[in-house]
């Protein structure tokens, strides 16, 4: 594609696209707060880094001053869309969200990049991304090589998009949606309860899925997990592929709206925050959907969030769990849906757990979705400061809440020669259910 | 620039270190103030002294300008490259050499961040006094060429009491040291003082030998609230009069006082015509009676209402309203320019109805908040860059408050620098003659006008 794309050109292909951006642009008055909270600033120390130089970057491109190029791209796709930025600015410029437009604008003008594009048109279609991930379940051990002990497997050979020494975790021989019922019945339910289980909990980590059944069940709360629901979109979304995210909002939406569910749980910040946030944004000009977004948004909570503000659980029936454990607050929880209170409470709810504090719970660990598929070294370097922070509470289990935080950790804990635990918060709250009947 | 100057400078700090796409040099075309943008023909991180002794050279040589910049924060122009060239990016001397307990002094790189600097020493119970609104992003070079002041400023001074020596690259490459380690130094001209403030037009900073002092043991915040600013006025005075050297005395104006209050909902009265934060810090024995002090001299000039913070939770009640006062009156409109204006202290009441009527009369907003202490205060205009109508009412409401402040023996700039925001008044300052002195001394350090030219003094 030609390098020269300016303003105009793309003001005449999508003129709805910018025509709320320029006075959003020019809300920042480049103090540059932002670079204190930065990670990717921090180790790149380049100003098209951080947010300051992103939105100065579209500013431009809006002016006709620099042309939408591949560097622009480049700049758009360097943000891990932590939120610290948008957190940090004192003018309330919600800078995560407009890097999001200034990569919808570069994939309307220059298309997406083709590994995404590949593994996006894969994602759109349901029946097809689910035979893919359950082959890669079946045929995983052949390409993977599993770490014992742990949810965490190395390639046996160089694989596209991937860095050839990570450690990813290996996907499910079983996905868990084929593993139980579609309906999981519980004696005199208190509630029905819609599980939205995300990609990586379905096919990947199926581990924290069993907890979160288990301890719904504990607490006498039917669980259903509808067979049709499919990936909340998000990475398509951040990626800057608004048309295919709502394609795959709509579905789930749609999916959910039918089964008329008393609560829908999450156990991942950002699948929570797709319900709760960004399905609603997609859909505020349209009339019809918005009523049933807005209604889902309302009843969609993170199992943390769930077992202590509604669900409040019996405290009495959990066993002591003899663990020392600390804490990442994945960025989607602490800065997309606020929720850091509750998994804490969860965890100091449990006798015998230790639970220490690491510095910055906050400060992404590096992973950024989709964003260590391309920049796996840049990702590597935030994710190293976050397990040095991990090191110095000598904790034996670092847990979170959101699966790629986790499958991040797990690769840090690894490149770092260190051992502890990485897991979900519920799956502690689990071992300390089955610790209680003993 | 030509593309062998490029090439020459990738030479010296490494093809990595030149940046000279559109893109990267469309982001150092700017810094925090508004209205100001020019792009650079190159950037250029050098890893250290010799490094930057080279690049200058190289300028030097061929008359290519040079625009020293740390993190970018400069609030009057003083890293926007006007006329293209070289940005000379220090960032990456950002290493803490040494903390000498003994001479109670901390070496250190440009790049390095203030909070930074202050993290490392404050293991050993020192502080680095200095501490400007971006002490959490700005870099040790940027201050120290700023001479940049802060919220502590009435106590401990700002930027150049601090400062007892320096390594500097000249314009034509040369390095020199200047002052050292000694608390009394008289051999030959204070260099270290003419440079600590320049803005990037004399020298190039490398190296910063900086005085630490021992961190106070114990701080109280007190507010106080008038509904008349004159009451408030002579509250300072009294509190100076009674021998009293708070940390920290802050004022706000209605303007802003109405502003906070709308976005944090601190509990501020609308009426209220100026609101004071203190806060003395020292011995905690000594902290109990000043505070008491205080409290009385604010009574005695009839506060309307006062409160002094019992703990921590209380301290970061009562800063709440002042940290609010720039986020809440940045977010009434798109542009926001933070001034500076300063004059002596018994003048601070004067100068606050001044700006009050000059927003009026050109119906344009500014809140005032500041350093009543030390008279620095921050008249913050809000308005749309984008409006050549309004910005004509914006310049000129700006073109009467410098005077305002001249006429009151003040100056124009506290603590930002003058770079090019405050340049078109700096004549009515200081007058011909005084300029042209400083022009000389520029014309003698940089003969071929290649540092920050145009900025601080003007054109040569």
């Amino acid at each position: 594609m030609s390098e020269t794309i300016t303003a105009k050109d793309i003001n005449e292909q999508d003129k709805a696209l910018l025509s709320d951006l320029q006075d959003a642009l020019a809300n920042c008055m480049k103090c540059g707060n932002c670079m204190e909270v930065c990670p990717v600033y921090k180790e790149v120390g380049k100003e098209a880094a951080v947010a300051r130089g992103k939105l100065s970057l579209m500013e431009g491109v809006l002016k006709g001053a620099i042309p939408l190029s591949a560097a622009f791209d480049t700049a758009m796709s360097k943000c891990v869309s932590c939120k610290a930025c948008t957190a940090k600015c004192p003018c309330g410029v919600p800078a995560d969200e407009l890097i999001l437009r200034g990569r919808q604008a570069a994939v309307k003008a220059r298309g997406l990049h083709p590994i995404k594009k590949k593994v996006f048109a894969l994602l759109k279609s349901r029946h097809l991304f689910d035979f893919s991930l359950r082959m890669a379940g079946i045929f995983g051990p052949i390409t993977f090589k599993k770490i014992p002990g742990k949810m965490a497997a190395l390639a046996r050979f160089p694989m596209p998009g991937m860095d050839y020494k990570r450690v990813t975790a290996p996907f499910a021989s079983t996905p868990l949606r084929s593993q139980y019922p579609e309906v999981i019945k519980v004696d005199r339910p208190t509630m029905r309860v819609g599980f939205f289980t995300g990609c990586t909990i379905n096919y990947i980590y199926t581990d924290v899925g069993q907890s979160v059944i288990n301890v719904l069940k504990e607490n006498n709360i039917e669980v259903t997990m509808p067979s049709m629901q499919h990936c909340c979109g998000t990475p398509v979304y951040m990626s800057g592929d608004v048309d295919s995210a709502k394609i795959l909002a709509k579905h789930n939406i749609e999916t959910f709206d039918s089964y008329n569910f008393d609560y829908i749980v999450s156990a991942c910040g950002s699948c929570t925050e797709a319900f709760r946030i960004e399905f609603p944004h997609l859909f505020h000009d349209d009339p019809k959907m918005s009523a049933m977004t807005e209604k889902l948004a309302k009843k969609t909570y993170e199992i943390s969030e769930f077992l202590i503000d509604i669900v409040k659980i019996d405290k009495t029936k959990l066993g002591p769990v003899d663990v020392t454990v600390t804490m990442h607050d994945p960025c989607h929880m602490a800065r997309g849906i606020k929720v850091t209170k509750q998994p804490r409470e969860v965890l100091k709810s449990i006798p015998g757990l230790k639970f220490v504090e690491m510095k910055a719970p906050d400060r992404c660990c590096g992973s950024g979705g989709s964003f260590s598929l391309g920049n796996y070294e840049l990702s590597r370097k935030i994710n190293d400061k976050k397990i040095v922070d991990i090191a110095s509470t000598n904790a034996d289990t670092v847990v979170t809440s959101c699966g790629t935080c986790r499958m991040h950790l797990t690769d840090g804990l690894f490149q770092n020669n260190m051992n502890q635990d990485a897991l979900h918060v519920i799956q502690v709250l689990d071992r300390s259910y089955k610790a209680g009947k003993k | 620039m030509e593309k062998h100057h490029i090439n020459a400078l990738k030479e010296i700090v490494g093809e990595e270190n030149v940046l000279t796409s559109a893109e990267d040099l469309y982001c150092y075309s700017y810094d925090a103030t508004p209205g100001h943008a020019h792009m650079p023909d190159a950037v250029v991180s050098p890893a250290n002294t010799t490094e930057t002794s080279k690049i200058l050279k190289l300028a030097n040589e061929n008359r290519i300008p040079v625009y020293t910049r740390g993190s970018g924060t400069n609030l009057s122009a003083g890293c926007v490259p006007t006329k293209g060239g070289i940005v000379l990016l220090m960032t990456r001397l950002n290493q803490i050499l040494e903390v000498d307990l003994e001479n109670l002094v901390a070496v250190a790189g440009p790049g390095v961040v203030v909070a930074d600097l202050n993290k490392e020493v404050a293991s050993f119970g020192l502080i680095y006094p200095p501490d400007p609104g971006t002490v959490a992003t700005a870099t040790l070079g940027g201050t120290v060429a700023e001479n940049a002041g802060g919220l502590r400023g009435l106590k401990y001074g700002v930027s150049k009491h601090y400062i007892m020596g320096l390594e500097v690259v000249l314009a034509n490459g040369d390095i020199i040291n200047t002052g050292g380690k000694n608390v009394k130094d008289v051999s030959g001209y204070d260099m270290t003082k003419l440079f600590t403030g320049s803005e990037g037009t004399l020298c190039v900073i490398t190296k910063i030998i900086a005085k630490l002092v021992p961190a106070p043991e114990a701080k109280k915040a007190m507010m106080a609230i008038f509904k008349d600013l004159d009451n408030a006025g002579k509250a300072v005075s009294a509190i100076i009069a009674a021998k009293i050297i708070p940390a920290t005395l802050e004022i706000m104006d209605n303007a802003t006082i109405r502003t906070v209050e709308d976005y944090a909902k601190v509990g501020l009265p609308l009426d209220a015509e100026a609101v004071l934060l203190i806060e003395v810090d020292g011995n905690p024995i000594v902290v109990e009676q000043e505070a008491a002090k205080v409290m009385e001299a604010l009574k005695a000039n009839h506060a309307d209402f006062v409160q002094i913070a019992k703990d921590d939770a209380e301290r970061d009640k009562l800063w709440a309203a002042r940290r609010a006062a720039l986020p809440a009156l940045a977010k009434l409109r798109p542009t926001t320019y933070v001034e500076d204006a300063t004059v002596p202290r018994n003048k601070v009441p004067d100068f606050l109805r001044e700006v009050s009527e000059i927003a009026k009369r050109n119906n344009v907003t500014i809140g005032t908040f500041g350093h009543a202490g030390d008279g620095n205060m921050h008249p913050t205009i809000v308005c749309d860059i984008r409006q050549p109508e309004e910005m004509e009412r914006v310049y000129k409401a700006m073109d009467e408050m410098f005077k305002a402040a001249i006429a009151l023996n003040g100056t124009l700039s506290g603590e930002h620098g003058i770079g090019l925001g405050k340049l078109p008044w700096m004549e009515q300052q200081h007058g011909t003659v005084a300029m042209n002195a400083m022009k000389s001394i520029k014309r003698a350090l940089d003969p071929n006008l290649i540092l920050n030219p145009g900025k601080l003094v003007g054109e040569c």
